[in-house]
């Protein structure tokens, strides 16, 4: 009898470990993905894992990045935030234009100013008035790029003199041999992360996107909760554009056109669920840098630029098909 | 005595969208001598032709409770593939354009029907892969009609008719009937509102899913060999934000976006709001930004007014 119960004791051990395996993968499958990609990359490319490539790319993919960390949060409470892309145009255009008029502090602080009070709306609006995300944002979007436009009269901005202003050092600087977008972006990530992870307002975002319903019944302040995540997702924007203006020094006024996209992008190959409720920091960096590294890759082996955008295509249904797919056990979905 | 309120919720014999159309079409009249001739209402009927195309079919696919946001990519292809075919042949650039917009709408209704994948993940990413298409196709370059039957077509008109304004309304018309009086638009209706029940039903939601996005994807090339004909010429990025204009469209029409109500008539008032909007203020000489602002401060006024309407759909506790 016993021997029975052992090998039965057994059995169900080998299952749970080899349950394990399969859970571990499915759970981190991108980053096992990830680290395939990087080693096929470095197979065909030798520069591809040097140190330069590295730290070139995660700072070229550390705008997208810095927006990715605020639209995760807006995620995670349920909601969408498209108009990132328009947000960053705006603000991009206005800390560059105020530099020359009223000097990099002034511009700066006016520029967070506006780029917050513009996400207050979005938050006021989806938050409190309750409207629907996508369509709000959408507005948003196209309203914020008008904006824009009749700020900057249809004209591209940029600094008169750019070899003697401490601006340049957000997006041009190095700190320590690390560049300074690289550090923003690092910091905000890991804030973010254990805002979201270790205090109760983080528990409350992943309540209400989980259930907003049930986080209301046990005494979340909803609304308000919505409305912080818009905050943040303004805050990480007007970051991204304090990046992108002091790299370039001056701003087309569509500068953040279709950023939007690829910040979701980034965030949906990460694992991201957009339902709400699930998902980490972690996860939108991996996200970002994948695609990150896969455009740089692809440069690399030779291919134009444009064949990135193929291959996001795929590997976007794909990751989130395979996500699918494990939590119902089969590959395809049963009904006609 | 009509009334106000079953008038506002869409339930009444008129759509509010209309109302509005009629408000801002009395408005620019009187502030432009030019808005209300024969020459520019045909003229706005065919400038809106290209977003009013797509818009049809995004009726249907958000009637189903889809979204797609493929169509400006798709359009560009298509526009593309029929100026750059031009070589083998009019007919022959033409069916491909058209046939690429099929394959395309068939590629995303089978990967949301296979996969169950959300038709948002599945059409943003084939936005981004059909515009790298488009660049693979065309390497960056624009393409030129040097045939002028090509481009005769978009300007032609049948006695006082522009063609492509007719096109449009021809589609409209189409699409309104199959919507009203075929299984397909009733099914289309019934798995929107509720999927599980539809399934229970016996209708078969994935392949009424892959029609929908069939057809989308048609109108969007059709919508892009229009313009290709409008303009004698296609660029790699024609069609850009115009998956944003044409839901911008749709909602104002009053369909919604959770699937299961809509029509093609609200569609047809949302895309003339937008067209008589563009084209009197251009009239009034405003800049063109300010229609941007306009457009948005308009759409979300839209939302809360429905919102406020129905107070049962929105019901929810709240702190």
């Amino acid at each position: 009898m016993a021997s029975v119960e052992q090998g039965k004791q057994a059995i169900m051990l080998s299952k749970k470990h080899k349950a394990g395996l399969l859970n571990f993968l499915s759970a981190q499958g991108i980053l096992v993905f990830f680290l395939i990609c990087m080693f096929a990359f470095s197979l065909f490319s030798e520069q591809f894992l040097s140190q330069s490539n590295i730290m070139t790319v995660v700072r070229q993919a550390s705008i997208i990045g810095i927006i990715a960390v605020g639209v995760t949060v807006v995620i995670i409470g349920g909601n969408l935030d498209l108009s990132v892309g328009s947000m960053l145009s705006f603000s991009t255009v206005l800390v560059v234009d105020l530099h020359d008029k009223i000097g990099p502090i002034g511009a700066i602080i006016l520029m967070f100013f506006f780029t917050l009070l513009i996400g207050a709306v979005n938050g006021f609006l989806i938050g409190f008035m309750r409207l629907n995300s996508l369509i709000v944002t959408l507005a948003m979007l196209s309203a914020i790029q008008g904006l824009v436009l009749i700020y900057s009269g249809g004209q591209n901005v940029d600094i008169a003199n750019q070899s003697d202003t401490w601006f340049a050092f957000f997006g041009r600087g190095y700190v320590l041999g690390i560049a300074v977008p690289v550090i923003l972006f690092a910091m905000l990530a890991i804030i973010v992360q254990v805002v979201m992870s270790y205090t109760s307002y983080g528990r409350r975002i992943f309540a209400v996107g989980g259930n907003p319903a049930a986080a209301v019944y046990s005494g979340i302040r909803k609304n308000w909760c919505v409305f912080s995540t818009y905050l943040i997702s303004a805050f990480c924007v007007a970051c991204a554009a304090l990046v992108l203006g002091s790299r370039v020094m001056g701003s087309q006024n569509n500068v953040g056109q279709g950023y939007e996209l690829l910040v979701l992008a980034g965030i949906i190959l990460g694992g991201t669920s957009l339902l709400g409720g699930a998902g980490s920091i972690w996860k939108t960096i991996i996200g970002v840098l994948i695609l990150g590294f896969i455009q740089n890759g692809l440069l690399l082996l030779g291919y134009p630029y444009y064949t990135q955008w193929l291959v996001t295509w795929v590997i976007i249904i794909l990751a989130v098909w395979l996500d699918l797919a494990n939590k119902r056990k089969r590959l395809f979905t049963t009904h006609s | 005595m009509i009334n106000m309120k079953d008038f506002l919720k869409g339930s009444g014999f008129i759509q509010p969208i209309w109302v509005f159309v009629i408000v801002i079409t009395i408005f620019f009249s009187f502030m432009s001598e030019y808005f209300l001739s024969i020459g520019n209402l045909s003229n706005i009927l065919v400038q809106t032709s290209t977003i009013g195309l797509i818009a049809l079919g995004m009726t249907y696919v958000m009637i189903n409770g889809n979204i797609d946001l493929s169509v400006g990519a798709v359009l560009g292809l298509s526009a593309s593939l029929s100026v750059g075919l031009q070589d083998y042949g009019i007919t022959i650039a033409v069916i491909a354009a058209l046939a690429s917009g099929l394959v395309l709408g068939a590629i995303n209704g089978l990967v949301v029907w296979k996969t169950g994948v959300n038709a948002f993940i599945v059409t943003l990413g084939a936005m981004i892969g059909v515009r790298g298409l488009i660049f693979v196709y065309t390497e960056e370059q624009s393409f030129y009609a040097t045939n002028f039957a090509f481009s005769d077509f978009g300007t032609a008109s049948i006695g006082p008719f522009p063609v492509l304004a007719l096109i449009f309304l021809i589609c409209t018309l189409v699409m309104h009937l199959v919507l009203k009086k075929t299984g397909h638009g009733r099914n289309t209706f019934a798995v929107g509102g509720n999927p599980e029940a539809a399934l229970d039903a016996g209708i078969r939601i994935g392949r009424h899913m892959m029609i929908n996005f069939i057809i989308v994807g048609f109108f969007a090339a059709l919508a892009g060999v229009l313009l290709a004909t409008q303009m004698g010429a296609a660029t790699p990025n024609l069609g850009r934000d115009y998956e944003l204009w044409t839901i911008t469209a749709v909602v104002l029409g009053g369909t919604k976006l959770t699937g299961g109500y809509g029509s093609i008539t609200g569609t047809l008032g949302g895309v003339l709001a937008i067209g008589i909007l563009r084209n009197g203020m251009n009239l009034m000489q405003v800049p063109a930004f300010y229609v941007l602002v306009i457009l948005g401060v308009i759409l979300i006024s839209v939302l809360i007014i429905d919102q406020r309407l129905n107070v049962h759909a929105s019901k929810g506790v709240s702190i």
